[in-house]
């Protein structure tokens, strides 16, 4: 059954991926609504990392994939052949599993994007530091001591500051590839209250392995299993009442 | 606890409701059929039982906190969960009505009735019945059976009006047995109190079959 997604801003159409010969991604079909926390579940080898990275044509550094159908953003196709995919990822920023900030300071780090593509004055650099740190909640941690290296950061700070880089580049779309897989459960709630309220300010995109977490946090969720869209619907629905039997078999554990 | 566990451990909650569901029916029906015989110590033995529905209760609530805290039921489970929860308030407090019955039993005076108890066994045998089927319905997961069972509450309201009546009348004829008199539709108001109580329960299934929440009775009480 479908459901109208309000306010669109990526729209996922008859998405297919082929890792050589195998078929990794069926005809996915979905839309994202602006300024919500969409989530995507399922057990491991499902498609929804792989999904996640075709928003932002991550994949494309991998040989041998080929992909079918279109997403577009904006209602623009993103793989269509004039598309500049250094521009589409300053748009739709990426933070990956394990926090992997650069060695370098934590000032740096975050404007690390901004400098590559030319700002150069400091206080604009400055400023946009402040901002992308508030935003990630760890402005108050570490205003003190921007010029520290990142990796004397926690775990969990160390993955805000990911954040912080990624929305330093001012993204429409924030994709995290399970963001909080490595933290503990106090930098995980620190992290899931900042999604909260990033999502003010930009549409984020989470997988996830924490049933939980997509629980908490996310306003829509999108089950996959062997690389099908399975069930995408509002959260509160998903996991109270859903509407397929493998959805409801894999959220309450009966396999995967 | 490994998933298997954890799914036996539901299982087992909702064999601990169909054993609370027997308490219950064992209350109602002995705590009318003591009052039907003027039996004093059968009616003493309901409000002492009442304790153990209580802890029934309690226990289950407990249980099913545990599995929340711990497990994280979602979907179905979750639901089964937050019905079972629902469910034992009704039951304890279908098991209150019936303490209360044997309890107006103890106040009454000594000897018959006011007049013939036919009407109130008759409603203590329908509100019986919606129970079992009420039960069967959560065991089966039967939507179509839990809704029926609201219709049978209609039959409890009708008696509980003609019951309601006829004492009225009793009593304008008589003001000498107004004391009595009350206390017999006291009795009548726990019996459709109690087969409300089992609509109640016929909602929480089908909740918890459908995940949709239906107020399935408007009760006139």
């Amino acid at each position: 059954m479908e459901i109208l997604i309000p306010d669109q801003i990526v729209n996922v159409i008859n998405l297919s991926l082929y890792y050589g010969k195998t078929k990794a991604l069926k005809e996915i079909t979905l839309d994202v609504s602006k300024s919500k926390i969409t989530s995507f579940i399922g057990p491991s080898g499902c498609g929804k990392s792989t999904l996640i990275r075709c928003i932002n044509r991550m994949n494309d550094l991998i040989e041998d994939v080929k992909i079918e159908g279109e997403i577009k953003i904006d209602g623009c196709d993103i793989y269509a052949p004039d598309v500049d995919v250094t521009e589409l990822r300053k748009r739709v920023g990426m933070v990956f599993q394990k926090p992997n900030p650069f060695p370098k300071s934590i000032f740096e780090n975050v404007i690390y994007g901004p400098r590559v593509l030319g700002v150069k004055n400091k206080s604009v650099l400055k400023d946009l530091c402040e901002k992308a740190l508030k935003r990630a909640a760890l402005w108050d941690d570490v205003k003190e001591r921007l010029h520290v290296n990142a990796l004397d950061l926690s775990g969990g700070q160390q993955q805000r500051l990911c954040i912080a880089r990624a929305i330093a580049m001012e993204p429409e779309i924030v994709l995290l590839d399970e963001p909080c897989s490595a933290l503990d459960p106090i930098a995980t709630s620190k992290i899931e209250d900042m999604l909260v309220e990033l999502k003010k300010h930009y549409t984020v995109i989470i997988v996830t392995h924490n049933m939980q977490q997509a629980a908490r946090i996310s306003d829509y969720t999108g089950f996959f299993m062997l690389g099908k869209l399975m069930e995408f619907n509002v959260t509160t629905e998903i996991f109270t009442n859903p509407r397929e039997k493998a959805t409801e078999d894999y959220i309450t554990g009966r396999f995967g | 606890m490994t998933r298997e566990a954890y799914h036996r451990a539901i299982k087992n909650l909702q064999d601990e409701v169909l054993t609370m569901g027997d308490m219950v029916a064992i209350a109602i029906k002995e705590s009318v059929e003591s009052l039907r015989l003027r039996d004093m110590e059968a009616s003493e033995k309901v409000i002492k039982n009442d304790a153990h529905i209580n802890k029934k209760r309690f226990d289950i609530e407990e249980k099913c906190i545990f599995l929340i805290a711990t497990q994280q039921p979602m979907a179905v489970d979750l639901r089964t969960l937050a019905s079972i929860l629902s469910m034992v308030t009704d039951l304890e407090r279908m098991g209150d009505h019936a303490e209360g019955i044997a309890k107006i039993n103890l106040m009454m005076c000594e000897g018959p009735p006011v007049k013939p108890l036919i009407d109130i066994p008759k409603m203590s045998e329908i509100a019986l019945s919606m129970l079992t089927r009420c039960l069967k319905a959560f065991v089966d997961r039967d939507v179509e059976a839990a809704r029926a069972i609201c219709h049978v509450d209609d039959d409890v309201d009708a008696l509980h009006d003609r019951i309601y009546k006829e004492l009225l009348m009793m009593m304008i004829a008589n003001p000498k047995i107004i004391p009595e008199a009350t206390y017999l539709t006291w009795v009548s108001h726990n019996l459709e109190r109690i087969a409300d109580r089992v609509t109640n329960i016929a909602e929480r299934v089908v909740y918890m079959v459908t995940g949709k929440m239906e107020e399935m009775n408007v009760s006139r009480y």
